[in-house]
């Protein structure tokens, strides 16, 4: 197995989940979502994390973005301990510290598309570094459908919209949740770009949930989890390569 | 296509609890008025038809209409007439009924039982079957009572007490020989019953030897209706008339009927109200169920469900729904009516005993009401629930509510509101009552105008309060831009919190601009420092009038005294005044002439002088009852006012043409004193008096009490009534909010994640509250404000001092309720939408 102590890379952690468990239910019904998982997340890189259905890879990203509590362990974004926060801060963490990216739903209607990449700040009660806003905006190239509503937006703008918004607060980490699981492959492969993009010129760091290998293949690193656990890890992945080993974990299920 | 409706019901149970409670109340509102208006009424026949249980016959005065400038003589009831109904063959025996006003004061010399309650009679004879006595003995002479069981009871009285009561001024003091039993339905009302010996009786009420009625019981045997034809048989057809005991149930029974079926239709307006304000929920409701439905029934059509089918699985559940609503109502509605009746027994107000009436007319009309109601409310939504095409099924976005089709409706708003203004204008400029069909006509028409208007309206109006949302940060922003998302729903949910505030406001403006006017009239005419009156609005003896003239530091007195004259062939009512004193005591506006009320020289109001062509020195002939005529000539045309009004003649000359033993009917007195209104001046007054328990003295001050007293009271109750109305708009607002946090949970849950806390969602669901509440509020009450304003404009065409007084504090106390009515129906949604699971809520579809 490649699978070396992640802990011993050199660059800084934006987020770190240690011992991480997450069971739902009790006794009968009692199911193992995070089976003591241990995992870095490491500034300026692109993480993909993948798994077949019911592999955990959601309820990681949750628990790990502060959206989700967990039954035992630790997560740490940048200095902060989650498991000791309350909702307030938890909120406040997410506010300030944590760009997200969903699969739908990402944009508010009634918003226009600058007022939807602003939100974050608004909410904050933050003025946006307007330098930054025009970088973010230029990259995703929606300058001048700025004043539309999401709703005149076509699918795969409302996903460049979300990405401009996840980006402007200048977060520690951004997450993203199959972020284009409900675009074609045109439209993906451009929202895929920015985000690899960020990493890679604006120092972004970025973790994103995906069972598509062609999506996986934009990330600098892809982890692969299964029953709650991480089994197996590949960086500078191709979608060829993805596609691989998730064959042989395919085949393991069944075998097993 | 009915279990598809039944599973649709119970599948939205919470969405649809708003609605059933909206039509629950409305139902319970209209079934609890006719449970409580029937149970009374049964009540009071019940009672009233055992009063009825001595008279098999009764022998009243016939009537005998004036004719030309002739008073006619009304025939008297005598012993000599009873005589001869108590010979009749089958009559057993024939009972003289005395009947008149009696204040019976208690032990603190305050009155027993209200004034309109406060009955006096006679006991017939040594044994008056009519009233068994309990204790004691019956009445004899002058100075012994008889009082009912229950007044004794409440009052503490016993056989033996002294008590104080007055009859029209003079106070007497009596002795209580003697307590009854009754079931006359007044004192069953808690009302009082004071008997005196029939002499007496008649000495006080009437003239001696006179009688009210006679009563007569027949033999065993002998029916009714034969007594009552050997009767007819010897009473002259003028003097009187006679009526069989169940004839006279029967007419009770109509007239209370009668009574109560006003206080019914007064009630069932407001239920009315409240139902029409809770067809706004229902439609709305059904509005969302359907949406969110579309694909739902776009796939029952996909599989070959007609439109007809699709609207008729909207009505059917809107039937299940109203059904479950109406029976709730219903039960709801029996407990209103029940506990009314207590209510009212436990003001003090006594209501006979009798069981609770629920008939089969007012579970019908519940039921009926109920399901109607709602069918009819959820039959736009059904239809346009028809129109979804089956291909919606198929496509991922949902045909949403746009503001694109509010085109035609904003046409059609403003032509109907245009047409109301316009109306309400035009009927401004008519006279009084000319114009008050095309103002209620134009009221009508504005009101539908303004809802139909709303959703336009909204925008601006909801624009104006940014700068007061945009304190709250993004939470402000929020709510404002969320509360115009909808703008239909805005709107019906802001209209149905409207009208109440509406008639709210409307009713205020209108009672406080009378309350001034009537107010400022009395102190405007008055230069009386007191006006001294009987407590119950009955006349006054002429006793009063000089006691006062002889009190202590009184330099001027007046009685108004009622006459009735027959001018010109019309009956007309002609107040007798002190034509020396009258001009100190009053002053009024002249059109013409002088003031001047004594001999032949009368004044004249304008309205009448108008109606008989009068003008000052214009003479005319004016008949009194007992035929005799005087010629008198118009000296003065003046302004009337509430208070003082008509043909003002001197006493001195009304005296001399009326006959000697004619009972003064005086109105009130009014009274100046050397020293103006003081409470010592009262006092002395009141001492002249002998402190009568049935008499009110009162200052300006007092008068204007008095109206206000009325004036709040009114208005009160009608606030109590609307309430109902303003609760189902709240309920609107709910159910509204409701389903906005539903719809928009996933919205909800991606501004949680991305780091809205708690308590901003909270703020954002209260804001959007505040903002559809305030938006209904300014809406009705300036529309309140316009229909109060318009109505006053009718009433200024005949009342002088009638100007628009807006009550500021008022209208500020209903804005505060509208937002007060925003924030707490915001608070069940608000916490909904903060307890939201936000990671359900992103997955989610």
């Amino acid at each position: 197995m490649t699978t070396t102590p992640l802990a011993d890379r050199a660059t800084a952690v934006a987020a770190r989940a240690t011992e991480l468990s997450k069971v739902y239910g009790q006794g009968e019904t009692r199911v193992v979502a995070l089976d003591r998982v241990t995992v870095d997340f490491r500034q300026a890189q692109f993480t993909a994390i993948m798994g077949p259905s019911g592999s955990g890879k959601s309820t990681l990203m949750h628990c790990v973005a502060g959206l989700d509590s967990f039954s035992a362990g630790s997560v740490r974004i940048g200095d902060t301990e989650l498991g000791s926060l309350k909702d307030k801060q938890l909120t406040k963490l997410r506010r300030d510290k944590i760009g997200f990216i969903f699969q739908a739903f990402n944009l508010l209607p009634t918003l226009t598309a600058l007022e939807n990449i602003t939100l974050p700040m608004d909410i904050a009660g933050r003025k946006p570094d307007k330098q930054w806003l025009d970088t973010v905006i230029g990259m995703i190239g929606l300058a001048d459908r700025l004043s539309h509503r999401p709703s005149q937006l076509s699918g795969g703008q409302q996903q460049r919209v979300a990405v401009a918004r996840a980006l402007a607060s200048r977060p520690d980490i951004i997450f993203g949740d199959e972020p284009t699981g409900n675009l074609d492959s045109r439209s993906g492969a451009e929202v895929l770009g920015f985000l690899r993009n960020s990493v890679r010129e604006l120092g972004q760091t970025v973790v994103m949930v995906t069972h598509d290998p062609v999506a996986a293949a934009y990330a600098d690193r892809v982890i692969f989890l299964a029953d709650g656990r991480i089994v197996d890890e590949l960086y500078e992945p191709t979608a060829d390569s993805v596609l691989d080993r998730m064959k042989r974990f395919d085949a393991k299920g069944r075998t097993s | 296509m009915f279990r598809t409706a039944l599973r649709n019901v119970l599948a939205h149970k919470a969405r649809l609890l708003m609605t059933v409670l909206a039509v629950m109340l409305g139902v319970a509102f209209v079934s609890g008025t006719l449970v409580f208006t029937n149970t009374i009424s049964e009540a009071y026949q019940k009672s009233s038809a055992k009063g009825f249980d001595q008279v098999d016959v009764a022998v009243q005065q016939a009537y005998r209409p004036d004719e030309g400038d002739r008073i006619a003589e009304q025939p008297k009831l005598t012993p000599e007439l009873l005589r001869k109904v108590a010979k009749v063959p089958g009559a057993e025996s024939a009972t003289g009924v005395v009947t008149g006003f009696t204040a019976l004061a208690d032990k603190d010399g305050k009155l027993i039982g209200g004034g309109f309650q406060s009955q006096g009679g006679n006991y017939w004879g040594k044994d008056d079957p009519r009233y068994p006595i309990e204790e004691g003995r019956a009445p004899r002479g002058p100075n012994e009572i008889a009082i009912d069981a229950k007044t004794a009871e409440r009052a503490g009285y016993k056989v033996g007490d002294t008590v104080r009561l007055s009859v029209d001024g003079p106070v007497l003091s009596p002795t209580v020989s003697g307590v009854f039993r009754t079931d006359d339905g007044n004192v069953a009302a808690g009302g009082s019953l004071t008997l005196f010996d029939t002499a007496t009786a008649q000495k006080l009420f009437h003239s001696p030897g006179a009688y009210d009625e006679i009563t007569v019981t027949a033999t065993p045997g002998t029916s009714q209706d034969r007594l009552r034809s050997a009767i007819d048989k010897v009473v002259p057809e003028d003097v009187a008339a006679t009526i069989t005991g169940e004839q006279l149930a029967d007419r009770q029974a109509t007239q209370i009927a009668a009574s109560m079926s006003g206080l019914k239709n007064g009630l069932l307006v407001f239920a009315g109200i409240a139902l029409f304000v809770g067809t706004f929920i229902i439609a709305n409701t059904f509005t969302m169920l359907v949406a969110q439905r579309t694909k739902e029934l776009a796939l029952l059509r996909a599989v070959g469900a007609s439109r007809r089918q699709v609207t008729r699985s909207v009505l059917i559940e809107a039937f299940v729904v109203g059904a479950i609503a109406a029976v709730a109502g219903l039960a709801v509605g029996v407990g209103i009516g029940a506990a009314m009746r207590t209510l009212i027994s436990t003001l003090g107000e006594t209501v006979p005993d009798g069981p609770l009436v629920v008939t089969p007319g007012t579970v019908a009309t519940a039921l009926l009401v109920g399901v109607l109601i709602t069918m009819l409310a959820a039959w736009l939504p059904g239809r346009r629930a028809a129109k979804i095409p089956p291909v919606a099924a198929m496509s991922s976005v949902h045909a949403k509510a746009t503001t694109r089709s509010l085109v035609l409706r904003n046409t059609i708003g403003a032509l109907f509101s245009g047409a109301g203004v316009a109306t309400v204008l035009y009927a401004t400029t008519l006279e009084g009552s000319d114009g008050q069909v095309p103002m209620g006509i134009g009221a009508v028409v504005l009101i539908i105008g303004v809802f139909v208007l709303t959703p336009l309206l909204s925008r601006p109006l909801i624009a104006a309060a940014a700068p007061v949302l945009r304190i709250f940060g993004i939470s402000g922003k929020l709510a404002r831009q969320n509360s115009v998302r909808n703008p239909r729903r805005t709107a019906a949910t802001a209209s149905a919190l409207m009208i109440g505030l509406t008639l709210i406001t409307g009713m205020t403006v209108m009672a406080g601009s009378l309350q001034t006017a009537i107010g400022k009239m009395a102190a405007d005419s008055i230069k009386a420092d007191y006006v001294v009156s009987m407590a119950n609005g009955s006349y006054l003896s002429s006793d009063v009038e000089k006691k006062l003239a002889g009190a202590e530091g009184v330099t001027a007195v007046s009685p108004l005294r009622n006459a009735e004259s027959r001018i010109d062939g019309q009956t007309e009512y002609v107040t007798g005044v002190n034509g020396d004193a009258i001009g100190e005591l009053t002053t009024f506006p002249l059109d013409e002439g002088a003031f001047e009320v004594g001999g032949t020289k009368v004044v004249v109001d304008t309205e009448s002088a108008q109606r008989n062509g009068w003008k000052a020195g214009t003479s005319f002939t004016a008949g009194f009852e007992g035929g005799e005529r005087q010629k008198l000539t118009v000296a003065g045309v003046y302004e009337a006012n509430e208070l003082i009004r008509g043909i003002l003649l001197d006493n001195r000359t009304l005296e001399k043409r009326l006959p000697a033993d004619t009972r003064p009917a005086d109105m009130m007195v009014m009274v100046r004193t050397s020293s103006g209104a003081s409470d010592a001046a009262k006092d002395r007054l009141a001492k002249a008096l002998g402190d009568n328990p049935a008499i009110k003295i009162q200052d300006g001050d007092d008068l204007s009490d008095d109206i206000a007293q009325m004036f709040t009271l009114m208005l009160n109750l009608l606030y109590g009534l609307l309430a109902m109305a303003v609760i189902v708009a709240v309920l609107g607002v709910i159910n509204t909010l409701a389903m906005s946090v539903f719809e928009r949970s996933q919205e909800i849950g991606m501004l949680r994640a991305i780091g809205l806390d708690r308590r901003a969602i909270k703020r954002m669901v209260r804001l959007e509250s505040l903002v559809i509440s305030l938006f209904g509020g300014v809406l009705g009450i300036g529309l309140g404000v316009f229909f109060g304003w318009a109505a006053g404009e009718l009433v200024a065409s005949r009342m002088a001092t009638y100007e628009l007084v807006l009550p500021w504090a008022r209208m500020g106390v209903f804005l505060l309720l509208a937002g007060t009515v925003g924030v707490l129906a915001a608070m069940w949604p608000a916490r909904r939408a903060a307890k939201l699971n936000m990671l359900a809520a992103i997955k989610a579809e």
